[in-house]
């Protein structure tokens, strides 16, 4: 099938704004499904509110749009209820790791066969440009005119941490890798998560005078580099992308259905 | 053969009510005096085949199941105050993406974490106005364990019709409290399963486009049609709209599908209440005590009756209305400072001869409480 088969196009045009990185996402998450061969009724997209969670109207899948920072918990109900479906939850920053955080951890601790996106573009955009857990210190934001004080999260160790069974991260100028860590996401079996860096051009960019889309992303590229390269030993600045946790352990709805078994042969 | 007989407490005569009504997805977090639907629960459910998940808070809890109703499983959360505090965002999500799920609030004493292990009735108000927005909302509650049996499956069967979440308000008393529970048969209450859509494969389906008779066939997530479900106000698709048409519409189809059935969906019970000067009104484990009085007065030849609520909101208005037409006095028998009250004067042609019967320190309303009021009212003092 062709991207666009994958598209609701009555919906379109979208609301990001030009320059944003939200579409690449996108465009990558559907070659990553396209690639996958996985049917459209087979799979659940669940998001919560910010401008990334509005990516949810525009695929030809179920989509559960729902509160800011629930989706992981929507969708585990929709997956234990469900296994066999396909459930992917695309998240911004602070959705994800603000008023999210308790939810994305303990979805990882379960080790839950869902893959979470986060798309971290380190601001609150569609309120105007506030800072984020993911910003960092020495940002500016609407809500940080003398610039942040706040450290961010390390979204790969936080989640490692927590227990998730992959954790990749990759940026929107990798736009090739970006589709590729979503295809092994997808096809990883337990808890998946991928952050990607991507550009705010409307509110992060212009606060923080980094320039428009292009030059966005272009620091994007300058600022990361392959995990484990040389370059990170020279330069411990740079952000690595690649795979960091790709391991096997006992998924949570498989885990179920063997407490099931127990429960109907009567022992504890 | 003869009939299951139980000796249970109240959350075990919800959980037996709800499982009879074909719960199959409960997810929850343990909190005083509520805990005991989720203990029996994790027992029960797996040797079904049905499903229990304990989340990380009561938020969680009740965002996993509507994403688990949204597959086509009946769901059920419970908790208590600050636990419902906590679930009231994802409340009114379930109202206005329109998915039927059941929340029991067993209710503490509050505010805050208040006095969680004694009885009060003081969520009245949380649960019709709790989540922000104009809404409607459909609660029920009982004073006994056969009740709470039957009201359970009322909800399950109410949230279906209505694609609407419906509340138990049960109380602490009625939760504890152990007594005979006689399991009706298969069959022998009438429960709803969830409407489906007949609309084929590859021909539109419109999710929030009501039939005729105003319900809203269903497809579960996973199955044929794909559509978009979001708590933004939407369209007949469920895609998002600000159009003023739309956003009227759907606010208006929200709350009349509720309150336009006040009457129809008005669960009460009566005693006594055919020559009655003095009505009591109430509701929960309170008119447990109601009730008693009411029989000792009659006993000495004195007019008394009780109507006693089982559905809450959306306030049966005309039933206390047209129940109340004779009455002397009309009192509220309720254990919170006064919750009902106002909407009792409001329905009663003479709102000056409404009084309360209450009690808020965390022990349960007893017949002595309420005789004096009585006294109070008749004037003959205490």
């Amino acid at each position: 099938m062709a991207v666009k088969d994958y598209l609701r196009e009555r919906f379109f045009p979208h609301l990001w704004c030009p320059g944003c990185g939200h579409g690449e996402v996108l465009g990558g998450m559907i070659r990553a499904i396209e690639r996958l061969g996985l049917k459209k009724n087979d799979i659940v997209m669940v998001s919560g509110i910010g401008c990334s969670s509005r990516i949810v109207g525009y695929v030809d899948f179920h989509t559960l749009h729902t509160i800011h920072g629930r989706a992981l918990a929507f969708a585990t109900g929709v997956k234990l209820a469900r296994p066999e479906l396909t459930l992917i939850v695309p998240m911004g920053d602070g959705d994800a790791l603000a008023i999210g955080g308790n939810h994305f951890i303990h979805a990882a601790r379960r080790n839950i066969d869902i893959t979470a996106i986060v798309m971290n573009n380190r601001i609150y955009g569609m309120t105007g440009g506030q800072f984020s857990p993911l910003s960092g210190i020495n940002v500016s934001a609407t809500t940080a005119p003398f610039k942040t004080i706040d450290k961010s999260f390390d979204i790969v160790e936080l989640a490692r941490a927590a227990g998730a069974t992959f954790v990749a991260r990759s940026t929107t100028y990798h736009a090739q890798h970006l589709s590729e860590v979503i295809e092994k996401a997808i096809r990883h079996k337990g808890f998946s998560v991928v952050e990607v860096l991507t550009q705010c051009p409307t509110y992060f960019g212009r606060k923080n005078r980094i320039g428009d889309a292009p030059e966005m992303v272009k620091w994007l590229k300058d600022h990361t580099t392959p995990v484990g390269s040389k370059a990170k030993q020279e330069n411990p600045e740079l952000i690595e992308r690649g795979i960091f946790v790709d391991i096997e352990a006992p998924e949570y709805c498989e885990e179920y259905s063997k407490l099931v078994e127990r429960a109907r042969g009567g022992s504890r | 053969m003869g009939k299951t007989v139980k000796f249970v407490q109240g959350n075990e005569a919800c959980v037996e009510g709800a499982l009879y009504a074909g719960l199959n997805f409960y997810a929850g977090y343990p909190i005083t005096p509520s805990t005991e639907i989720a203990e029996l629960l994790s027992l029960k459910l797996p040797p079904r085949g049905g499903k229990f998940i304990q989340m990380e808070d009561e938020i969680a809890s009740l965002c996993a199941i509507i994403g688990a109703s949204l597959t086509g499983c009946k769901v059920m959360t419970a908790t208590s105050g600050p636990g419902f505090s906590l679930m009231q965002e994802a409340l009114g999500y379930a109202v206005m993406a329109e998915i039927p799920c059941v929340i029991v609030d067993v209710q503490r004493g509050g505010p805050s974490t208040g006095i969680p292990t004694h009885v009060s009735q003081g969520d009245l108000n949380q649960a019709r106005w709790g989540t922000h927005g104009d809404h409607a909302i459909i609660t029920l509650t009982a004073s006994n364990h056969q009740d709470v049996f039957a009201m359970t499956v009322e909800a399950f069967n109410l949230s279906e019709t209505y694609r609407t979440p419906v509340i138990l308000l049960f109380d602490e008393v009625v939760a504890h409290m152990r007594e005979k529970l006689i399991l009706p048969e298969p069959g022998e209450l009438h429960t709803v399963e969830r409407l489906k859509t007949s609309v084929k494969e590859g021909v539109d389906y419109h999710p929030y486009l009501p039939r005729e008779d105003g319900r809203l066939p269903m497809s579960d997530f996973g199955g044929v049609h794909r559509y978009n479900v979001t708590g933004l106000v939407h369209d007949m698709w469920g895609f998002p709209s600000t159009e003023p048409r739309v956003v009227h519409g759907l606010l208006r189809h929200l709350v009349d599908k509720i309150e336009n059935r006040a009457h129809e969906l008005a669960r009460f019970k009566e005693f006594h209440l055919e020559d009655a000067d003095i009505v009591l009104i109430s509701y929960g484990s309170s008119a447990r005590s109601a009730l008693h009085i009411v029989e000792e007065r009659r006993r000495r030849g004195e007019r008394l009756g009780l109507l006693e609520l089982q559905t809450l909101w959306p306030f049966p208005g005309d039933v206390v209305r047209t129940r109340c037409a004779r009455a002397r006095a009309v009192v509220v028998v309720e254990m919170n400072m006064g919750q009902m009250v106002p909407w009792v004067k409001l329905a009663v042609e003479r709102p000056d001869r409404v009084f309360l019967a209450n009690r808020i320190d965390g022990v349960f309303i007893t017949p002595a409480d309420i005789h004096n009021i009585l006294r109070i009212i008749q004037g003959r003092g205490v």
